[in-house]
C-alpha cells in the first residue's frame, strides 16, 4: 500500500486507528453495512433454495443428477463423436457442448478475419470500399440476429434437392440437405502427418524467435519463412509419403434420399455459423477501426520517417498499439458470439441449449437442466476471458 | 485490516445463523399454499380459466382469422370453464411449444395443459403431473411428399426426418428406428410451424408426429395438400389428453369427469340442441341424474348441480366436439369411437 506507483484512482488508506464501538466510526459504520448487505443476499439465496426444494418436494418432482446415467433415447443429427440414442443423457449432453463449441471455434476465427477485413475496409482511402463496409456495418448491426439467422436459414432451404443439386466441382454437391464435399479415408499415416504439422509449427515458431534474437545481437535480418514453410509443409507431406502415402477419397454419391459418404456441412449449421460470422464482424470492424484510429498520425509519419514500408508500419507500429485498444472489447465479442450461438434453437442446431432443453422437457427436471446450460456456459466464457486476459497482458504496455 | 475482515465474517455468520432460524419457524404450512393445492379456488377467486394450449395445430388448437382460438382441446377448455364457471368464455388460452408445455404447468402459469400430450409412464411419474383422462386415442405417423414415390415406412432407409423436440415422436422416431434398423438422419426443430415448413421447403423427406396431427397439417395446406401423403404405418400408441398438476384430486376428478359428461352424453344421445329438453323431460335416471335434476353428483366434487349440463350446453357431446373440429380435416373416429361400436371411448356410469 504505500507503494508509490499505485493507482491513484484507489483511495488512499487513511491512517490506522483504534477501532470505536460507535457510530460516528466510519469504519463501524462500513462494517455494520456490509455485514447487512451480505446477510441480506445470503437470507434471500438459501430462502429461494429451500422454497425451491420444498415446492420440487410438494410436487412430487424428480430431483437430482441421477438422470444422467439413463438411456437419452434421443436423436442427434449432427455428431463429432460417436452418439446413438442408446446412449446416456451425459452423453447426449457432451454432444450439445462439442456442437456449440464447433460453432463456437469456428465463428469467433473466422468473425476475427471478416471483422479486421471490413474494419480496415473502412478506412480504406477507396471511396466504393469504404462505403460499401460501411453499409454493411450499419445494415447487420441494426438487425436482429435471430432475423438474420432465419433468413440465412430459409435462403438455404430454398437450394434444389439432393437430387437436384447443385454441382460447381466434381464431387461437391450443394443442395437443401447441406453442402456436401469429398474426403479421404481417414488413415495412420494421416493422424502421423497431422502430428508432423503441429510439430512443424512449433519448429517454424521456435527458429522464428532464434532469428530474431540473432537480429538482435548481430543486425543481420534472417529471413525466417523459408525455414518455416519446409517445417510447416514439408515435414508434415515427408511423414505422409514416408508411410506409403495413402490416398483413398471417399466421395458423395446420391444413393436413396441422400448423399452417402463425403463430409456434411447441414444446413443449420451452415447457416448458423453465417448468421453469427457476419453479425458479431459488424462489431469487431467497428473495434477494429477504432484501434487503428486510436494510434497517433504521428506514430505513422514518424514510421514512415524511418523509411518503413506499408506493410512494416502496420505490422510493427501501428497493429501493436491498435491490439491494446481492441483486445479488450474483442474480448466482449468473442463471448458475445458464443453466448449468441444459443440461438441454434430457432433453427434446429442441435447445441447444448436445444439438447439440455429437450433433456429437461423428458426429464421434467428444469432446474438441473438449466443449470447444466449456465454451467456449460460460464465454464467456455470463463475460459475465453481467461486466454484473451493473458494475452492482453502480453501485449499490453509494458511500463519501465 | 486482518481484525476487520474477522469482525465483518462473524457478523455475517451470525446474521445467517438469525435468517436461517426465521423461516424455518412457518416451515410447516406451505402445503396448502402452493398453487397446486386448490385450484378450483384459485380459479374461481381469479374467474378465469387458464388453459395451455397448442400454438396452432388446425382442429386441436389454433387462433382463427378472428385469433380466437378453436379447435378440439380448445371447446375441451370451454367445457371445463362452463362447468367451473358456469361460462365458457371464461378461458384465457396460453399458446406452449412442446417444450415449454410442462414447466408452464409445473409452475402454474396454466391451470390444465389440454395440448395433445401423450400419457406416458415417466411424465406421470416423475413431473409431478396427473392425468386424468384420454380424450384422443392416437398414434405416430409418417408424411411424405407424394412425389418421393414412398408408399410404406418401411422404404424410409436413410431419410432425414424433421420432427419437434421434446415429444415422445422424438424418442418413438428412435425406437422405432433402431427396432428396425434404420440409419435416420433426425432434423430437430423446436416450433412446429418451422419443422412444417423445413419439410415444405424440403429440408425432410419425412415430416412424422401423431396421425392427427398429420392430418391437420396436410388439411391447412389447402389445394396442395394432394401432394402429401400419410403413411399407413402407425408406430406408436399415444394417448392423449388433459394434464393437471398432482396433489389436487379435486381438480384432477373435475377435469376427468367433464371429459366423461361428454362421452355419457353421445351415449345417451344428449347433444348442444337437445340438453335443455333432456334435462327437463327425459325420463332415463342416468340422464337426469348427469344434468344434475335428480340427485348431488355435483356437489360431490364441489360444483352447481348443472356442471355437467353446463358443459354440454357450451360445446356439445363428445362426437359433437369431435366432429365440428376434426371431421373437417378428414380425421376418421377411428378408435375414438364409443365403445358401444367398437371404439374405446368409454365413460364409467354417473351414479
Amino acid at each position: 500500500m504505500s507503494d508509490a506507483t499505485t493507482d491513484p484512482r484507489h483511495f488512499r488508506t487513511p491512517p490506522r486507528r483504534p477501532l470505536r464501538l460507535s457510530w460516528s466510526d466510519e469504519r463501524v459504520r462500513a462494517i455494520v453495512w456490509q455485514v447487512l448487505v451480505v446477510g441480506v443476499v445470503v437470507a434471500v439465496v438459501w430462502w429461494l433454495v429451500r422454497n425451491t426444494a420444498h415446492n420440487l418436494e410438494v410436487r412430487r418432482i424428480a430431483t437430482g443428477f441421477g438422470f444422467l446415467g439413463r438411456e437419452a433415447g434421443l436423436p442427434i443429427g449432427e455428431h463429432l463423436i460417436d452418439y446413438s440414442p442408446t446412449d446416456t443423457y451425459a452423453r447426449a449432453l457432451l454432444v450439445g457442448v462439442l456442437n456449440t463449441l464447433k460453432v463456437a471455434v469456428v465463428g469467433v476465427l473466422l468473425a476475427t478475419i471478416l471483422g479486421t477485413a471490413i474494419g480496415i475496409a473502412r478506412l480504406s482511402r477507396n471511396w466504393l470500399l469504404a462505403r460499401l463496409a460501411s453499409a454493411y456495418v450499419e445494415v447487420i448491426r441494426d438487425l436482429p440476429l435471430l432475423l438474420q439467422l432465419l433468413f440465412w436459414y430459409t435462403i438455404l432451404q430454398g437450394l434444389p434437392g439432393p437430387r437436384q443439386a447443385l454441382n460447381p466441382v466434381d464431387g461437391v454437391y450443394l443442395s437443401n440437405r447441406g453442402l456436401k464435399l469429398p474426403w479421404i479415408e481417414w488413415q495412420g499415416a494421416h493422424t502421423a502427418a497431422l502430428l508432423a504439422l503441429v510439430a512443424g509449427a512449433a519448429g517454424a515458431w521456435l527458429y522464428a524467435r532464434w532469428a530474431r534474437a540473432r537480429q538482435m545481437a548481430d543486425g543481420q535480418p534472417r529471413r525466417a519463412w523459408p525455414a518455416a514453410v519446409l517445417l510447416i509443409l514439408g515435414l508434415p507431406v515427408a511423414v505422409w509419403a514416408a508411410m506409403g502415402a495413402p490416398w483413398t477419397v471417399d466421395r458423395p454419391t446420391l444413393r436413396g434420399f441422400n448423399f452417402v459418404g463425403g463430409v456434411t456441412m447441414s444446413p443449420e449449421y451452415f447457416a448458423l455459423l453465417i448468421g453469427l460470422v457476419t453479425y458479431t464482424a459488424g462489431f469487431i470492424a467497428e473495434i477494429v477501426r477504432a484501434g487503428i484510429l486510436a494510434v497517433n498520425l504521428g506514430q505513422w509519419e514518424a514510421a514512415q520517417a524511418l523509411g518503413l514500408r506499408h506493410g512494416q508500419v502496420l505490422r510493427l507500429i501501428v497493429m501493436p498499439q491498435a491490439l491494446r485498444v481492441i483486445v479488450p472489447p474483442m474480448t466482449s465479442q468473442y463471448l458475445n458470439l458464443t453466448k449468441n450461438s444459443s440461438l441454434a434453437v430457432a433453427i434446429g442446431y442441435q447445441d447444448i441449449v436445444s439438447i439440455a432443453n429437450t433433456t429437461l422437457n423428458q426429464t421434467g427436471q428444469a432446474i438441473e437442466g438449466i443449470a447444466i446450460i449456465m454451467a456449460v456456459y460460464l465454464t467456455i466464457s470463463l475460459s475465453i476471458s481467461a486466454f484473451m486476459n493473458w494475452y492482453n497482458a502480453r501485449i499490453a504496455l509494458v511500463e519501465r | 485490516m486482518l481484525g476487520t475482515i474477522r469482525a465483518l465474517g462473524a457478523a455475517v455468520l451470525a446474521l445467517a445463523g438469525a435468517a436461517t432460524a426465521l423461516p424455518a419457524a412457518h416451515a410447516q404450512q406451505p402445503a396448502q399454499q402452493s398453487p397446486a393445492a386448490n385450484t378450483v379456488e384459485v380459479i374461481r377467486s381469479r374467474g378465469t380459466l387458464v388453459c395451455g394450449v397448442n400454438t396452432g395445430l388446425a382442429g386441436f388448437g389454433a387462433p382463427d382469422a378472428q385469433g380466437r382460438f378453436q379447435g378440439f382441446d380448445v371447446d375441451y377448455c370451454r367445457a371445463l370453464a362452463a362447468a367451473l364457471l358456469g361460462d365458457a368464455e371464461r378461458v384465457r388460452y396460453v399458446p406452449l411449444t412442446a417444450q415449454q408445455r410442462f414447466t408452464a404447468l409445473q409452475s402454474g402459469e396454466v391451470d390444465v395443459l389440454y395440448r395433445n400430450t401423450t400419457w406416458s409412464f415417466s411424465r406421470d411419474t416423475s413431473l409431478g403431473f396427473d392425468f386424468p383422462a384420454i380424450n384422443f386415442y392416437d398414434g405416430q405417423g409418417f408424411m411424405v411428399k407424394v412425389s418421393t414415390g414412398v408408399q410404406s415406412a418401411s422404404e424410409l432407409q436413410g431419410a432425414t426426418v424433421c420432427v419437434q423436440p421434446g415429444t415422445t415422436t422424438e424418442q418413438n422416431l428412435a425406437d422405432w428406428a433402431r427396432a428396425n434398423n434404420m440409419q435416420i438422419r433426425p432434423v430437430v426443430i423446436e416450433r412446429m410451424e418451422e419443422a412444417v415448413g423445413a419439410y415444405i421447403a424440403g429440408r425432410c423427406d419425412v415430416y412424422t408426429t401423431d396421425v392427427s396431427g398429420l392430418a391437420s397439417t396436410r388439411a391447412a395446406q389447402g389445394p396442395r395438400s394432394e401432394e402429401h401423403r400419410i403413411l399407413p404405418e402407425v408406430i406408436s400408441k399415444e394417448p392423449l389428453g388433459p394434464v393437471v398438476r398432482q396433489g389436487d384430486p379435486r381438480f384432477r376428478d373435475i377435469v376427468a369427469w367433464t371429459h366423461f359428461a361428454l362421452v355419457a352424453a353421445e351415449e345417451l344421445g344428449i347433444t348442444r340442441e337437445n340438453v335443455e329438453r333432456a334435462a327437463q323431460s327425459d325420463p332415463r335416471p342416468e340422464v337426469q341424474r348427469l344434468l344434475g335434476r335428480t340427485g348431488d353428483l355435483g356437489q360431490m366434487v364441489g360444483l352447481p348441480n348443472d356442471w355437467a349440463l353446463r358443459a354440454i350446453k357450451a360445446v356439445g357431446n363428445y362426437g359433437e366436439v369431435f366432429e365440428r373440429n376434426l371431421g373437417p380435416l378428414g380425421i376418421q373416429r377411428g378408435p375414438n369411437r364409443l365403445w358401444t361400436q367398437g371404439g374405446l371411448q368409454y365413460a364409467p356410469p354417473f351414479r
